[in-house]
């Protein structure tokens, strides 16, 4: 669970952000209760309502679900839902990054398959 | 419902106007951030809806009646007050006992329980506490109310980072147990952004803005880069809090963050930001 938010997006975004990406972890598995409203919102010192959206964002998406007067589950298969969302989006969020940055660097294509290779390499990832 | 409004509200002293015809809504069970600079009107506020002094012109209803000579509506609210309301020489465990007496839904349990928490000796004279202490009396004593609108004048007045944490994450355990009206007043606006829901902000007895804080970012954003590049984007635009290092700079664009132009930030190599609350509000409150 992250601790800190940035400000680059909105507080219940990354909340779904993380929750997601400790399902990825499997620090949440699939079938078992994730930690709840209450516990968020009093952790991380945000409003009950913001801990709402974030959580009905992976309800509305199908991660997760709600068992009435038990909590919040991870719904299975959810840990590929989100992979698949995920992979759609790397292209636009890393790889284009990558590109523009290495333009302006002067850094060449084959560069970055090294410097990736080497990163691999040197269990970096 | 433990809802306030407050209808054309002035409240004068002498010929100083310490509020100008405020229109408000408190809407019932969220936390409502009161932020404004020192000397805005903010304790004015809490005061008037409190019944403590009487406004010049205008009417405050909680739950639909007169606040004023009102005891079944002022026993619905507690007010942790900047003051102190109680005789110098009383301790801190009998001003728990006499607060017990005037609000019946006092929970004296609860009020111990905090007390050893924050490790607060009950047996000491309010007098003899420190400042922080003062207030973290003040605050368990609000918390403790279980009164339906709880109202929070600076409450972390004093404390240290590790006991404003505290008071935090027991302000919303209290809140998600048992939903009730919160209105906190205070200029440590970082720290309380993300626990608000709405947020009323006022500057010289007038309020300039009532939002939730999700619409209130969402209508700005904010764009850094190269100053040249900044100024082009700029133009034509409504920005405040230009804040610059060299080369680069940084604005917050008063423009609704879907309207905001990606192409042309894009090109310009400009960066785009979520505005922090705090920033916003100094720009704001600016004079």
């Amino acid at each position: 669970m992250l601790l800190k938010f940035k400000d680059d997006k909105a507080v219940y975004i990354q909340l779904a952000e993380s929750i997601e990406d400790d399902i990825l972890r499997e620090i949440f598995n699939e079938g078992e209760k994730i930690i709840s409203t209450t516990e968020i919102s009093v952790k991380l010192k945000i409003n009950p309502a913001t801990a709402l959206k974030g959580i009905n964002i992976l309800v509305d998406e199908g991660i997760v679900y709600k068992k009435r007067g038990l909590g919040m589950f991870v719904v299975k298969g959810a840990k590929e839902k989100i992979m698949l969302k995920r992979k759609n989006g790397f292209f636009d969020s890393f790889i284009v990054p990558v590109l523009g940055e290495a333009e302006k660097l002067e850094i060449s294509e084959d560069e970055i398959v090294k410097m990736i290779k080497g990163a691999k390499a040197n269990g970096r990832n | 419902m433990s809802r306030i409004e407050i209808n054309g509200v002035t409240k004068k002293y002498g010929k100083t106007t310490a509020l100008k015809n405020v229109n408000l809504v408190f809407e019932a069970n969220k936390i409502h951030g009161l932020l404004g600079r020192n000397g805005a009107g903010k304790t004015t506020l809490l005061n008037l809806i409190t019944n403590k002094i009487f406004p010049t012109e205008g009417e405050i209803t909680v739950c639909g009646e007169s606040a004023i000579e009102n005891d079944k509506v002022l026993n619905t609210m507690f007010y942790m007050m900047e003051q102190n309301i109680f005789p110098k020489s009383t301790k801190v465990i009998e001003a728990f006992r006499w607060t017990s007496e005037i609000y019946k839904s006092f929970d004296m349990d609860y009020a111990k329980e905090l007390s050893a928490r924050f490790e607060l000796n009950t047996s000491k004279k309010i007098k003899q506490l420190s400042t922080g202490y003062k207030s973290i009396f003040k605050a368990i004593a609000t918390l403790a109310s279980n009164a339906e609108i709880m109202l929070f004048d600076e409450p972390v007045l004093g404390l240290d980072a590790y006991h404003r944490d505290m008071f935090y994450a027991e302000l919303i355990d209290n809140y998600s147990k048992n939903q009730k009206t919160i209105i906190v007043s205070t200029h440590l606006i970082e720290e309380v952004s993300n626990i608000l829901e709405e947020v009323i902000i006022i500057k010289k007895g007038r309020i300039i803005k009532q939002e939730s804080v999700e619409n209130l970012l969402l209508s700005s954003y904010t764009i850094a880069g190269e100053n040249s590049k900044v100024d082009e984007y700029l133009k034509d635009r409504e920005y405040v809090g230009v804040n610059g290092i060299g080369e680069f700079k940084k604005a917050i664009v008063l423009e609704k963050n879907i309207n905001k132009d990606i192409n042309l930030a894009n090109k310009l190599d400009l960066k785009f930001g979520k505005t922090e609350l705090q920033k916003l509000f100094i720009s704001l409150t600016e004079s």
